[in-house]
């Protein structure tokens, strides 16, 4: 968070949000919160302001180690060339059922 | 190596070495092309990254000042039901505020730092809120009219080019529906209500709707940034385009409502299959710009006082957290010892 002044400047927190049960939570934005409590009820009004969700999560966005992408290539190259890894690589003869 | 975060932007890999400009260029303008979006992290233009923290932050400044003049009637709402509907769209427009600083914060941009310049007058935030709310009506052309203007020129914006923009547009779109249509139920009840109430809502699209115009922006040929904005698909389509549009939807709901729009030269244009408009005095949007609009100096010190009155709230909530932090590590000692 360069530019900010330290006095001043709440930490950023990353917000997830599941939209209702039985599914994952994902991430919905950001906020400023001076503390965690604060984060999740500035979190509520801000993201759930329509029953979007059933359960909230904050995370300070500085503990969040993200891949980078100048080496998005070489860091997901490994995927790239393993097409046998999909069921469409195979050729199954026709009226083969339950496969 | 990894790095942190979304926003922690610019990013550039610290560590690894400086990748040639034009190779960085050309990979940008390739994502550009082919529709992906830029995310934070990636390369871009410094051009491309000062026109998205002028847009947006003009944009989230739009959102807060635009509360003042709806605000403005929400101890006069006329009933319980038009006034918690009315704080409950006011709540809205801090939040689209919010969700598009945090956006604006993904460009290595702080938040305060937008604030500063808002209240120093450094960055602007649309003209259309340096007009008075002067009666009741006034809060029901702002949610067809303004609003309706809004939502033509954001609808496009949810497809721009630098993602965190686009997501945050989608969000607000969303929500901003039901601004608009609050609006209009609000103007038909009027406009359907006694010969007073009628006029008032008349008035109240008589003095709208040439603002609401403005919104889009100079002409096409005035428009400073519109060319480059389009070429980085930041911008979908022309001021006008979009201006055309919006008149086009908004003559036959005006007829809905039994109002008149305040346009003699208004006509439908049988070979364009649009309405035809007068010409716009961009006279009065210069002189607002300028600074000189029914209420630039109120809005800006309402902003100013609101935000110096938090102080104290900001720092208590901030000398909470720092108590409760250091509570929490003598807790953590005490446990160990």
């Amino acid at each position: 968070m360069s530019g900010q002044s330290p006095q001043d400047a709440w930490p950023l927190w990353e917000v997830f949000v599941r939209g209702r049960r039985g599914l994952s939570h994902t991430h919905a934005g950001s906020l400023h919160a001076p503390d965690a409590q604060m984060a999740l009820r500035n979190a509520r009004d801000l993201y759930t302001r329509r029953a979007e969700g059933v359960s909230i999560w904050v995370v300070p966005s500085t503990a969040i180690t993200a891949s980078s992408p100048d080496e998005k290539d070489p860091f997901f190259e490994p995927a790239a060339d393993k097409p046998y890894r999909h069921p469409t690589f195979y050729e199954i003869p026709e009226g083969v059922k339950h496969l | 190596m990894t790095t942190t975060a979304e926003h922690t932007a610019p990013g550039r890999a610290a560590s690894a070495p400086p990748p040639d400009q034009g190779e960085l260029q050309a990979a940008f303008d390739d994502a550009v092309a082919a529709d992906t979006r830029i995310e934070p992290r990636d390369w871009m233009p410094d051009a491309y990254r000062a026109t998205l923290v002028r847009q947006m932050a003009q944009h989230a400044h739009s959102e807060i000042i635009g509360m003042q003049p709806e605000a403005n009637w929400i101890t006069r709402a006329p009933s319980l039901r038009r006034k918690a509907i009315l704080m409950a769209k006011v709540q809205d427009e801090a939040g689209h505020g919010l969700y598009l600083y945090s956006a604006t914060e993904t460009l290595g941009v702080s938040r305060d730092d937008l604030l500063d310049k808002l209240h120093a007058g450094r960055q602007r935030y649309s003209s259309i809120f340096n007009y008075p709310t002067l009666t009741w009506a006034d809060v029901g052309a702002i949610g067809w009219l303004v609003d309706g203007a809004a939502i033509t020129n954001q609808v496009p914006l949810c497809r721009c080019s630098y993602g965190p923009y686009a997501r945050a547009m989608v969000r607000i779109c969303k929500e901003e529906s039901f601004h608009q249509r609050q609006g209009y139920e609000l103007l038909l009840a009027l406009s359907r209500g006694t010969p007073e109430q009628h006029a008032m809502a008349q008035d109240a699209v008589n003095r709208w709707w040439w603002p609401s115009l403005m919104m889009f922006g100079p002409a096409d040929g005035e428009s400073a940034h519109s060319a480059q904005s389009m070429a980085w698909k930041i911008k979908r389509h022309s001021n006008d385009e979009l201006r055309q549009r919006f008149v086009d939807i908004c003559v036959p709901q005006a007829e809905v409502l039994g109002l008149t729009l305040p346009d003699p030269d208004l006509r439908w244009n049988e070979s364009r299959g649009s309405y035809d408009h007068g010409a716009i005095d961009w006279s009065e949007f210069q002189e607002v710009l300028r600074g000189n609009g029914p209420c630039n100096e109120q809005r800006l010190d309402r902003r100013r006082t609101a935000h110096e009155n938090g102080t104290w709230v900001r720092e208590a909530a901030a000398a909470y957290a720092a108590k409760h932090a250091a509570d929490q590590d003598n807790a953590h000692e005490e446990a160990r010892a």
